[in-house]
């Protein structure tokens, strides 16, 4: 833009010097006729700036005015200095430095960009303001107009900043005009600043309801408060009072709840019972081992001999004063036996009892039943293992069953005839009849083997037959054959044959009857001087029985013969004898002086092969002998009430053809032919 | 003589007996019942001979725990007759002799 402010400045002079140019002559003239119009328009302006002279003007003549002086400015500045010079170590010589002969005196940027300019060309070409055929016109007017606007200044003289005020509007609006657009410099720009409107403030209010209140008084003072206090104690006494009530109440009801409790112990019976076995068990831990596994080693060198083990003794507090009656093994479980208690003392009769005690629990029996009257004899039912028969002293007899829970037996049944007391000296079960009704046998101290029949709860006697002292029948009245009544003391069954059984009488006579004649003694035998207390068939051979007697003597007989084939005197009365249940040979008798003696006749024909003292008091009595059926065990009752168990030794349990290993099987057929021989070995003797 | 000592006697019997705090009156939920006696309890224990010391110890804790502008009042005869929030009201009886009033009003 400084070349146009010098053009601005230089061109005035130009023209003023080249006004009579030809070619100026007839712009001036159009300026002229302008300037007339103005004039005539605002009057006489240019008028008087025409007339108007400097008084110090140079009068010329026309010769002079007419002479064309040429003045040739440059820009060479007089003041700069020509002669500067640097060393110039690159080209290694002095040169001359130019210096800058401008001197700017007003310096303005503009944003507007020139329109003639190739840059103004090519902003307008984008706007698309002109065609491209315009352009040159509108270069050439542009041109016009730039020749006519510098033309006034020079009329007016020197006012050249004036004119080109005046100009330029005019110029700007007659461009405007004509294209009516600016051109802007888009890199140059000016700031601006505007003020928008404040946003106007608001107030918004909003009240909620005030949280509920209320008013509450009172006054605090000191009898106030101890009121207040001692109502509250009064109030805590009665709750107390009625906590109290209903405590006591409550335990009112535990006590009944705990009574309850102490009833239903029945219903725990069989936990406490295996309880109370295992406890036993663990007690009385080696009696169970020996019981089991112990094996005399000592038999080995004995001999012949044995010996007796003493296993667990059963007592029972309440049997204290009751001797031992009668023993037998319950046939179905074989560790439990029924123990019948009584006395055998005629002048002492009193109370009696049925105890049965297992091998399991010693110190405790398992059942128990009082009677009235003292026990004589009692036999457990082989096949139902449940029934137990009970001879008694009066004369009675009963049947129990373990099943039911009372302690009184199922029926009962006395004699018809009774007279006086007459001891029921031994019962023995029958098989069960035709109409399968369970029937049983006893003999009485009245002479009478009564056959007792069990129908529906009741006992139904018959007598089967009646003993008398000579042996012969008796059809006689009762009364009258009352002297020659013979009391019957032991009865057994022959194994084999059913309705065979022999009856030991006081008189010490044997009978060997059968049920099918009830008027006639099959035999007798004059077997004791005493009465026979006991009579028991051999468990395998068909014709040997045992018996023994108060006389003190053990005999066994073969039922054909009339005399014992062998007698046994032991010096000592008599309680019991068995015949063990493994052997034919053996058999065991206990006696009142507290021995036990075991005989086999297939190893000594003459002496026990072990006798032993079993008692604790020399005053005590032995009354009975048991073997178990199953185990080598006896069970010895004495007269203290006390039973033992005895493991019986090997040597004691010897079968006739013994191998080791085989002992548990019985073989009957060899029993039988063992007990055989011996007989005919007796025969042959004499 | 014998008289006093059973009176002091008895005094002592309801000192002994009547420690326990008696509420009198109270509109507080279960929770803030409890907690409010409890509170009550412990300032009186603790400050048993400055009554003042308890009040300010209540008041701070309800302030802490409930929120702001709990009012206390401890004394052995006082009467009053305040403007409370409704639930925000305990009047309780103390040891025998004292009696505590907590209220909230803002």
């Amino acid at each position: 833009m400084s070349e146009r402010n010098k053009n601005a400045t230089v061109q005035p002079r130009k023209v003023s010097n080249a006004q009579k140019l030809p070619g100026a002559e007839s712009t001036k003239a159009q300026t002229k006729k302008k300037e007339e119009k103005k004039a005539m328009d605002k009057g006489d302006g240019l008028d008087r700036g025409k007339k108007s002279k400097p008084s110090d003007q140079l009068k010329l003549t026309e010769a002079e005015l007419k002479e064309n002086i040429t003045k040739v400015l440059n820009t060479h500045n007089p003041h700069a200095p020509q002669n500067i010079v640097r060393f110039n170590y690159k080209e290694g010589v002095y040169q001359r430095v130019s210096v800058d002969h401008t001197a700017i005196l007003f310096e303005m940027e503009s944003n507007i960009v020139y329109q003639d300019s190739e840059e103004g060309r090519r902003l307008m070409l984008k706007q698309g303001l002109i065609k491209e055929n315009e352009e040159t016109d509108t270069a050439a007017e542009s041109d016009e107009d730039r020749m006519k606007t510098p033309a006034t200044p020079v009329e007016d003289g020197g006012e050249v900043e004036e004119a080109e005020e005046e100009d330029r509007p005019d110029s700007v609006a007659s461009k405007a005009d004509k294209k009516g657009v600016k051109l802007g410099n888009f890199f140059h720009f000016t700031d601006r600043a505007t003020q928008t409107l404040n946003n106007p403030p608001r107030q918004i209010n909003c009240q909620t309801a005030p949280p509920p209140r209320s008013i509450f008084s009172a006054t605090a003072n000191q009898w106030q408060i101890y009121d207040a206090y001692c109502e509250e104690l009064q109030k805590q006494e009665k709750q107390k009072a009625t906590l109290l009530k209903k405590e006591t109440d409550k335990s009112k009801k535990g006590v009944l709840v705990t009574e309850t409790q102490s009833t239903d112990l029945t219903e725990v019976a069989k936990e406490t019972k295996i309880l109370e076995r295992m406890v036993h068990q663990n007690t009385f831990d080696e009696i169970a081992q020996d019981f089991k596994y112990f094996e005399d080693p000592s038999d080995k060198f004995r001999g012949q001999e044995g010996t007796l083990l003493p296993l667990w003794t059963f007592q029972h507090e309440e049997t204290r004063g009751l001797s031992v009656t009668a023993l037998c093994w319950n046939s179905k479980y074989q560790d439990l036996f029924a123990v019948g208690m009584g006395s055998y003392d005629f002048c002492k009769q009193g109370r009696g009892m049925i105890v049965f005690y297992s091998l399991k629990n010693s110190s405790f029996p398992e059942y128990v039943f009082p009677t009235t009257s003292g026990v004589q004899c009692l036999d457990i039912h082989p096949q139902h293992f449940y029934l137990t028969v009970v001879g008694f002293y009066d004369g009675c007899v009963a049947v129990y069953n373990l099943k039911k829970k009372s302690l009184e037996p199922v029926c009962k049944g006395t004699p018809k005839t009774s007279l006086l007391t007459n001891p029921v000296w031994q019962v023995r079960w029958q098989n069960d009849d035709i109409d399968n009704n369970h029937n049983f046998f006893s003999v009485s101290a009245d002479s009478r083997v009564v056959s007792w029949t069990l129908i529906k709860h009741e006992l139904i006697s018959t007598e089967t037959i009646r003993l008398s002292v000579n042996g012969g029948l008796s059809n006689v009245p009762d009364d009258e054959q009352l002297v020659n009544i013979s009391g019957g003391t032991s009865l057994d069954f022959h194994k084999q044959t059913d309705h065979l059984f022999l009856v030991g009488t006081e008189q010490g006579k044997i009978h060997k009857c059968s049920i099918h004649y009830s008027s006639k003694f099959l035999k007798t035998y004059n077997a004791h001087n005493s009465a026979v207390y006991t009579v028991k068939w051999n468990h395998f051979h068909p014709r040997v029985f045992i018996s023994c007697s108060a006389d003190w003597t053990v005999k066994i007989w073969d039922d054909t013969i009339k005399v014992p084939v062998f007698t046994f005197d032991l010096m000592s009365a008599i309680g019991d004898v068995a015949w063990a249940p493994y052997s034919s040979t053996i058999f065991a008798a206990v006696t009142i002086d507290g021995i036990v003696r075991v005989f086999d006749l297939s190893i000594n024909k003459y002496e026990a092969i072990c006798q032993q003292l079993v008692v604790a008091k020399k005053k005590t009595k032995l009354t009975h002998i048991e073997f178990n059926p199953v185990h080598p065990v006896i069970i010895v009752g004495d007269d203290q009430g006390l039973v033992s168990s005895f493991k019986l030794s090997p040597n004691l349990r010897k079968t006739p053809k013994v191998q080791r290993g085989q002992e548990l099987t019985l073989d009957p057929e060899a029993e039988v032919t063992k007990m055989e021989h011996i007989l005919s070995w007796l025969s042959d003797i004499e | 003589m014998a008289g006093t000592g059973e009176a002091k006697k008895e005094e002592a019997d309801y000192k002994r007996l009547n420690s326990f705090p008696l509420i009198r009156h109270t509109d507080m939920p279960e929770e803030m019942r409890v907690e409010t006696m409890e509170l009550c309890v412990t300032a009186c224990e603790r400050f048993a001979t400055n009554n003042e010391s308890a009040a300010k110890m209540i008041k701070e804790s309800m302030d802490k725990k409930f929120g702001s502008s709990w009012h206390v009042v401890i004394g052995e005869g006082f009467g009053f007759e305040v403007t409370h929030e409704v639930k925000n009201l305990l009047y309780m009886f103390f040891g025998g002799s004292l009696a505590v009033c907590v209220w909230k009003c803002s």
